[in-house]
């Protein structure tokens, strides 16, 4: 029975997100396969997470704990994964394009021998050979090249978060929990966590509903002020284009698009956004896009649902007022 | 005194990139090619190191003659040895045969003299993959620190190094024991004053070329486009959505259109 993989990232006991996108996308290979879809999860006393990988749709899930693994470290993960895929031969192993997914999938690809693409926006399953279908942009997006590596196995890509949505949650669907040993020892992780500083504020803009984003044409600080009172205003995150954050009006966390996040919110607001290439590839997948520009040109109104010529201040204060009003607060 | 090697590539400048729309290709012409961005502050740092504790750079870079210019580069770095790896056999190479072929010569060239600390890019720009640092490491058996944004500490005496290293939720303190490879992200380090003389000696600069015959012992089904698992099957442009609905502020009444926002956030359940 061929087997569709899924590394199962998890920090301190939290799964990402991507791993239940992963777990969707997977289901529906495995279907054109007729193959079955497993959760690969590495950690330290991690085991209470694995009826929530069957809830996601796993049909197995294959678990190694080790004191080693309680943090993500290259060698020890590596090691872990490789074997496991060694053993039992999966079809397809897929792992969130997410600095961990990234750093693990480089090792693990090279200790199989086998192709890794990375950064997929697109899985198919080919019909007439079998072979997965794996769709990526290159050249900073400006084309999308579609990528097979038909004689070797596994089949691994890395997908970035928020590319594939999250599947229904079954509750009470289980499978088969099958445990690996696996003999590590701390020396061989040759790299050690002395410290952990968190972020001061977490920037949740790949999962955020509404997004409020701003380009050059916003003009500088004040006026990512002005968009961070129409994001609270709506819980929502600010976003922001390349040109903004490199102008240091905002910092990089907020930054959308190929070499920022990738977003799904149900609206997507860009306000003095021209809306290159680089910057689409990161928010179209929007459910709905409200874009304001004075250039009738700007290529973000090929993507927009709702366009608006015109200059983004006037549209933003008075929507600003209105969100006020609509909650009560009458000026 | 530390024995450091960084690898670079040289890079179409993706900025400038324009697609014929007709056939889906890259225009080649006219496209600079620039050294990759996150290899220049590769470089950055290699540089910095030798000043500060003196040693030895040897830089390597696998592509076509004209990636000289980049070796050249290098050399105003402070580059003492520069390898340019140019073969047909090469060519055509994915991220797996790529990392073969650095790491054998990486093999070769530390035989005598290895190195302490190897720099990567964090990725290279014209395919954002970040996978070669990683693999390269794993065929050396040498461990690997990706997304490095600091280095706290060298010590040479205990052979170690303590670096930050960026991940979605902060920053890791590592400290790992040499030789290292590190993966090099933009705040790492900035680009140092280089004196002139360096950059008269860089114009002249000729790198010792490798090819597939040698020094290097390849194994040759690993090299290249047939040692390579992933193969391009289809290359297209991206097509864009189909065009909604668009209000000119100078036709439509500012009300209106703030009405029709307000509505939209109504129904998407955000208001
Ligand atoms: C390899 C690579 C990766 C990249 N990655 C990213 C990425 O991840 N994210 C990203 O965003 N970019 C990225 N870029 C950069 C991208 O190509 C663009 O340069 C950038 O997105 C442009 O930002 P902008 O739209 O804010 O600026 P501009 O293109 O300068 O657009 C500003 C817009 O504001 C409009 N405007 C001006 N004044 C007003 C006003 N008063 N009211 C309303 N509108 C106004 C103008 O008409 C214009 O359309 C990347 C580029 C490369 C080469
Ligand atoms: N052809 C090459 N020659 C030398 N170094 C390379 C080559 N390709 C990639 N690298 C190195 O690997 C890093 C990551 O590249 P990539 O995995 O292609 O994103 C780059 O920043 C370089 O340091």
């Amino acid at each position: 029975m061929k087997e569709v993989w899924v590394f199962i990232e998890q920090e301190r006991g939290i799964i990402h997100p991507v791993s239940f996108e992963l777990l969707g996308i997977a289901k529906k290979l495995a279907l054109a396969l007729s193959g079955k879809v497993a959760g690969v999860l590495l950690g330290y006393q991690v085991e209470l997470l694995v009826e929530e990988i069957f809830s996601y749709g796993a049909d197995r899930v294959y678990l190694i704990e080790h004191e080693v693994l309680l943090y993500y470290r290259h060698i020890p993960y590596v090691k872990g994964v490789s074997e496991l895929a060694k053993k039992y031969q999966p079809e397809i192993l897929l792992l969130g394009a997410t600095p961990l997914g990234r750093d693990l999938a480089g090792g693990v690809a090279t200790q199989l021998e086998t192709g890794l693409t990375a950064d997929v926006t697109e899985l198919t399953i080919d019909k007439e050979t079998g072979h997965l279908l794996m769709t990526r942009p290159a050249y900073g997006g400006n084309i999308m090249a579609t990528i097979v590596c038909s004689q070797h196995r596994p089949q691994m890509a890395t997908v970035r978060p928020r590319i594939f949505s999250i599947p229904e949650r079954e509750p009470l669907h289980r499978g088969e929990l099958i445990r690996e040993q696996i003999e590590f020892k701390e020396e061989e992780a040759k790299v050690k966590r002395l410290d952990f500083i968190p972020k001061e504020k977490m920037v949740n803009l790949e999962y955020a509903e509404v997004i409020v984003a701003g380009g050059k044409g916003v003009g500088g600080k004040e006026g990512f002020g002005l968009l961070q009172e129409i994001a609270n205003e709506l819980g929502g995150e600010v976003g922001a284009s390349r040109l903004a954050v490199e102008a240091g009006w905002i910092s990089y966390d907020h930054q959308v698009g190929q070499t920022g996040k990738t977003v799904r919110p149900k609206v997507y607001m860009a306000f003095g956004i021209s809306g290159t290439i680089q910057h689409r590839a990161g928010m179209q997948n929007s459910d709905y896009i409200i874009a304001v520009n004075t250039d009738p040109q700007a290529p973000i109104f090929k993507i927009a649902d709702l366009g608006i010529i015109g200059d983004w201040k006037k549209i933003a204060q008075a929507l600003l007022r209105a969100l006020k009003r609509e909650r009560g607060f009458y000026e | 005194m530390l024995n450091i090697l960084v690898s670079i590539k040289q890079v179409p400048d993706t900025t400038n990139i324009r697609i014929n729309p007709e056939t889906g290709t890259l225009i080649r012409e006219g496209i600079p090619s620039i050294t990759n961005p996150y290899d220049v502050v590769a470089l950055s740092l290699a540089c910095e190191l030798k000043q500060r504790y003196g040693g030895k750079i040897t830089v390597i870079t696998m592509g076509p003659p004209q990636a000289k210019a980049s070796l050249r580069e290098a050399v105003e770095f402070g580059a003492d040895r520069i390898i340019l790896l140019c073969d047909k056999k090469f060519a055509g190479a994915d991220t797996l045969a790529t990392s073969y072929t650095l790491a054998e010569t990486i093999k070769f060239l530390q035989k005598d003299d290895p190195f302490d600390l190897l720099l990567f890019g964090k990725q290279a720009i014209d395919g954002d993959t970040a996978q070669v640092g990683p693999g390269v490491a794993n065929r050396l058996n040498i461990p690997v620190i990706t997304y490095v944004i600091k280095l706290q500490d060298i010590d040479l005496i205990n052979k170690k190094i303590i670096v930050h290293r960026k991940i979605e939720r902060g920053v890791e303190v590592l400290e790992a024991s040499l030789p290292v490879l590190l993966t090099c992200e933009k705040e790492l380090c900035a680009t140092p004053f280089v004196p002139l003389e360096q950059v008269i000696k860089a114009t002249k600069a000729e790198p010792e070329v490798f090819t597939a015959e040698g020094p290097v012992i390849f194994t040759r089904e690993k090299l290249g486009l047939k040692g390579s698992p992933t193969q391009v099957k289809k290359v297209f442009t991206p097509e864009l959505k189909k065009q909604g609905k668009i209000y000119n502020l100078e036709e439509v009444p500012l009300e209106k259109v703030i009405e029709e926002i307000i509505g939209v956030l109504k129904e998407k359940g955000l208001l």
